[in-house]
């Protein structure tokens, strides 16, 4: 199929950016969508031109770099997936393919596509573990049952990949679904209860530190989360720093 | 050893000195083996709390061995600065893993133990593996569970609340612990969570977005790094007393591989250019069960777990005409009857059945592939089916909930649940990838390349043959012999990086107590900078002909081909003598737009490939010299008549630890013998 894409290009973080045209022949369906950039980039290459420069790694919607926002939608069209993971069979041949990088201003970009998203580590440096040292003995594992529902609901909050994709689509940018869920993984465990207030002040207060928006509940986070995390963790979050802030 | 490249001319990249070669001391403690340890942690040198303050130690790599290496470390005492190329330490590939972590803990009851585990990784890796390692792994997997339940790891459980295991290759008892098909990613949330406690009090300084090009060594020691800042393109000089490397395997030595598209042996092969030996290059594992190749575009290729090899059934069908017909789409696997499909895992092993190791596995699959009976367009799938186990879970799931008589399609719904629950993900990662429901249609496999069981040589210590300079996790060679068992790789990331390496480093570190803070301002800084400057320059005066990847897909090839699943004395000169050519060339027509002083993707693949050139050739020498077959390493001349791996330990029962010598076809070999005290080596057999 051929396409026509249009490609924010910029140098970098202080230099202003703007939307390139390119015309891309050749792409199949069975192709990633990454794999159609990295073609791209082939042919520039070979023009003498320097390629577009995008975040990528593992390639299967796991490690949570490629952060690309396609036709408007972070990680493209298809739900519950990453750029990665996208396919060109969603796309049809003569189609226009509008490719950005998150915009936040807490996402600073860096080149191309590239953001700084740094600011997802210094919510977790804020608070997002439990202080037990891992250089000492801890009880057997299996001396706390967990109910298994609990910690069902704790895994799910814990696959957040930390991409930014939740940010990207709030017209907030607020990183609320981000918080929440590492807030809910500790919360919803009894080793996580002992430090639970201080936590959810803490990693809430680095949150608008950063420079994030505030949540309005409209749910768009939830629905481009390529990891389905819910809107649930957001009300947990809500519920604990409440309670963290009477209890205070 | 045969004289074998005499007649290829290479044209070194870059000059090094001569180094005097250095003696493989295991540093094993004496006693019984389940004591080694305990006696080991009781003899060697402590630094005190106050003295660990003036000690800063470098760790390159924040994966599962990393990041627990620099958390530990930190918390300890220690100054911590961790330094990785992805934009966050949570992003190292560890993150990907799926299946799930070995630990002795014997939850199910089934007959396991330490003892047990050491044994089936001793034989999984085919008696290629340092006995005292292995037993320590063994000994300490069991912390490693207790450790990240109270770090706040939410394993899988059951509904009684407590601890769920399953199965992997290789092993006749349940002692995986697994968080869905995402255990990797909760290990790694785990470790980097400890990490950002200790960046938050200030012990861990966080280099993000920066890359390793050369460790500084400063009277025979390791004393700190060259890095590249990925954002900036300046060069920096980072000291330390000691130098940790998590940096992982070198698997995308293929180009194509389950790895992420940055995994590479930059800082592990800068390090064996400065003098630590490199073990074993050639023990690569190919995993049974990847998606299949689709076509010349892809560039990376995904695994399926080998968990799910506890409810898949492997098979081809049993007649060719029947393969034909699939592969040409006038015929569905499912409309295939039972008889007309060959289970030829159950069929050749009747006792580990589909849970074979994974070498064995991935042979099994090439042989019926190579025989004609493979089942996509290009003929390298098999099926991997999981139809039984839909039904099996369906009727159980049926019963439990009070239906008396229910029909199939009602097994079936409930059966699919079940089976969702378990591996949703892998699922659905699969129907994105093929475009196939696998809960309707078997999925296909193939094998790919997935870890390396080589590495940096190792003491018991973890340290390199470089004093100072300690290797961990896969980065090193110690504890996987020529084959790894499922689940062992985390095992061994987190028993390295929380339970051992920050003891043992204690030891060597307790000699500087007294030297203070390590000067960048040295010669041997100046010369390792003048040295990567002069590297990148190079690189960015290429004539301009062909891009980086257009020399790493053509390196993968020649590796595929001929250093792969199979490999023969014919191939295995070619391959050097190809590479050594790739290499010549890619110095002189390599391509890369752009500047050196600026974000510059194309140059960091650069560095990368440009090492992979070297390391290629050494991995083909190392597999040339072996003349046995053990584990991931075939040798066609070297088989049973059943097609089974022939090994030769009167003459090959050592670890090879190859020394630099300016070229890698001049590395100059070292043999560790290894000796097994409590274990009979025996033929490995899983029929």
């Amino acid at each position: 199929m051929k396409l026509f894409l249009k490609i924010w290009r910029q140098k970098d973080a202080g230099t202003r950016g703007a939307m390139v045209d390119y015309t891309l022949d050749g792409v199949e369906s069975d192709m990633s969508f990454l794999e159609m950039l990295d073609i791209l980039n082939e042919e520039l290459i070979s023009k003498g031109e320097e390629p577009v420069e995008f975040d990528h790694d593992c390639r299967e919607g796991i490690c949570g770099t490629c952060s690309l926002m396609i036709n408007g939608r972070p990680h493209g069209p298809d739900s519950r997936i990453t750029v990665c993971q996208l396919h060109m069979r969603s796309f049809s041949d003569g189609d226009e393919i509008v490719i950005e990088p998150w915009r936040a201003t807490a996402f600073p970009v860096i080149k191309d596509l590239i953001v700084d998203r740094s600011a997802f580590d210094r919510i977790q440096q804020a608070g997002g573990y439990i202080s037990v040292n891992t250089s000492g003995r801890p009880v057997d594992a299996n001396a706390i049952p967990i109910q298994k529902e609990k910690a069902d609901k704790s895994f799910n909050a814990a696959t957040c990949i930390g991409c930014g994709a939740c940010v990207a689509a709030c017209k907030n940018a607020s990183a609320m679904l981000f918080t929440s869920a590492k807030v809910s993984q500790f919360a919803l465990l009894p080793q996580g209860r002992v430090e639970a207030a201080e936590r959810v002040e803490n990693m809430v207060r680095q949150m608008d530190l950063e420079g994030f928006g505030n949540c309005t509940n409209t749910g768009a986070c939830e629905v481009e989360c390529p990891k389905g995390i819910s809107l649930e963790n957001i009300a947990r979050l809500n519920r604990e720093y409440l309670t963290a802030s009477v209890k205070g | 050893m045969k004289k074998i490249v005499s007649e290829i001319a290479v044209k070194s990249p870059v000059k090094t000195k001569k180094k005097t070669s250095n003696p493989l001391v295991s540093n094993v403690p004496e006693g019984p083996l389940k004591d080694k340890w305990t006696k080991h942690k009781n003899d060697i040198d402590l630094v005190n709390p106050a003295n660990k303050r003036n000690i800063d130690v470098i760790v390159i790599g924040t994966g599962l061995a990393g990041g627990s290496s620099a958390a530990t470390l930190a918390e300890l005492g220690y100054n911590v600065k961790t330094f990785c190329y992805q934009d966050s330490p949570r992003r190292a590939h560890s993150i990907a893993a799926q299946g799930g972590v070995n630990a002795a803990k014997n939850y199910q009851g089934d007959g396991d133990s330490v003892y047990r585990l050491f044994y089936d990784t001793i034989k999984g890796g085919d008696y290629r593996s340092r006995e005292a390692n292995v037993y320590r792994l063994a000994e300490v997997s069991t912390n490693i569970i207790d450790q990240c339940v109270s770090q706040g790891v939410p394993f899988a459980r059951e509904y009684g609340g407590l601890l769920d295991n399953r199965s992997f290759g290789g092993v006749l008892v349940s002692r995986t612990f697994y968080a869905k098909g995402q255990t990797g990613q909760q290990l790694l949330l785990g470790a980097y969570a400890a990490m950002n406690r200790q960046i938050q009090r200030g012990k861990i300084k966080s280099y993000t977005r920066h890359e390793m090009l050369d460790i500084v060594i400063v009277d025979g020691k390791a004393r700190g790094i060259i890095a590249r800042n990925l954002v900036t393109g300046e060069i920096e000089r980072h000291s330390a007393h000691a130098v940790v490397l998590g940096t992982g395997g070198y698997g995308n030595l293929f180009f194509l591989s389950t790895y992420c598209m940055g995994a590479n042996v930059t800082a592990a092969w800068k390090a064996h250019k400065r003098g630590a030996h490199f073990a074993n290059p050639c023990y690569t594992q190919i995993h049974p069960t990847c998606i299949p190749v689709s076509g010349d575009h892809q560039s990376k290729l995904t695994l399926m777990s080998e968990s799910l090899r506890n409810d898949g059934r492997i098979w081809v069908p049993a007649k060719k005409e029947d393969a034909i017909a699939i592969r040409e789409g006038r015929l569905k696997p499912t409309e295939l009857k039972e008889e007309d499909r060959d289970y030829y895992l159950e069929r050749r092993y009747p006792a580990f059945g589909n849970l074979v190791p994974r070498d064995v596995a991935s042979r099994a699959a090439k042989e019926r592939c190579d025989a004609g009976y493979g089942v996509n367009k290009t003929g390298e799938a098999v099926y991997l089916d999981f139809d039984a186990a839909i039904m099996r879970y369906g009727r159980e799931k049926a019963l439990t909930s009070g239906m008396k008589n229910p029909d199939d399609d009602t097994v079936r719904q409930l059966g699919e649940k079940v089976v969702e629950a378990k591996y949703g993900n892998l699922f659905q990662m699969y129907e994105k990838i093929v475009d196939q429901n696998p809960y309707k249609t078997p999925m296909m496999i193939y094998p790919a390349v997935h870890y390396t069981m080589g590495g940096l040589w190792v003491d018991y210590n973890l340290m390199t043959t470089i004093p100072g300079c300690y290797a961990a996790g896969e980065a090193n060679f110690s504890d996987h012999g020529a084959n790894r068992l499922g689940a062992s790789a985390l095992m061994q990331g987190l028993a390295d990086g929380y339970f051992v390496l920050p003891y043992t480093i204690g030891d060597y570190l307790s000699g500087d107590i007294r030297t203070g803070e390590i000067s960048i301002d040295s010669p041997e800084f100046d010369e390792a900078e003048k040295m990567v400057r002069e590297r990148i320059e190079k690189l960015m005066s290429g004539r301009g002909i062909h891009s980086v990847d257009y020399y790493h897909k053509k390196l993968g090839k020649i590796m595929w081909n001929k250093c792969g699943m199979a490999r023969n004395e014919d191939g295995l000169l070619e391959a050097m003598k190809e590479i050594a050519e790739l290499r010549e060339d890619f110095w002189e027509n390599v391509k890369i737009p752009g500047t050196a002083d600026s974000k510059n993707q194309e140059l960091e693949k650069a560095g990368r490939v440009a090492d992979f050139l070297e390391l290629g050739e050494l991995f083909a020498m190392d597999a040339l010299h072996r003349n046995e077959s053990c584990g991931g390493h075939f040798r066609e001349e070297y088989q049973t008549p059943e097609g089974e791996a022939l090994r030769d330990d009167e003459n090959y029962k050592y670890v090879a630890a190859w020394e630099y010598a300016g070229k890698p076809s001049d590395a100059k070999l070292h043999k560790e013998d290894l000796v097994y005290e409590n274990i009979e080596l025996k033929t490995r057999s899983y029929k």
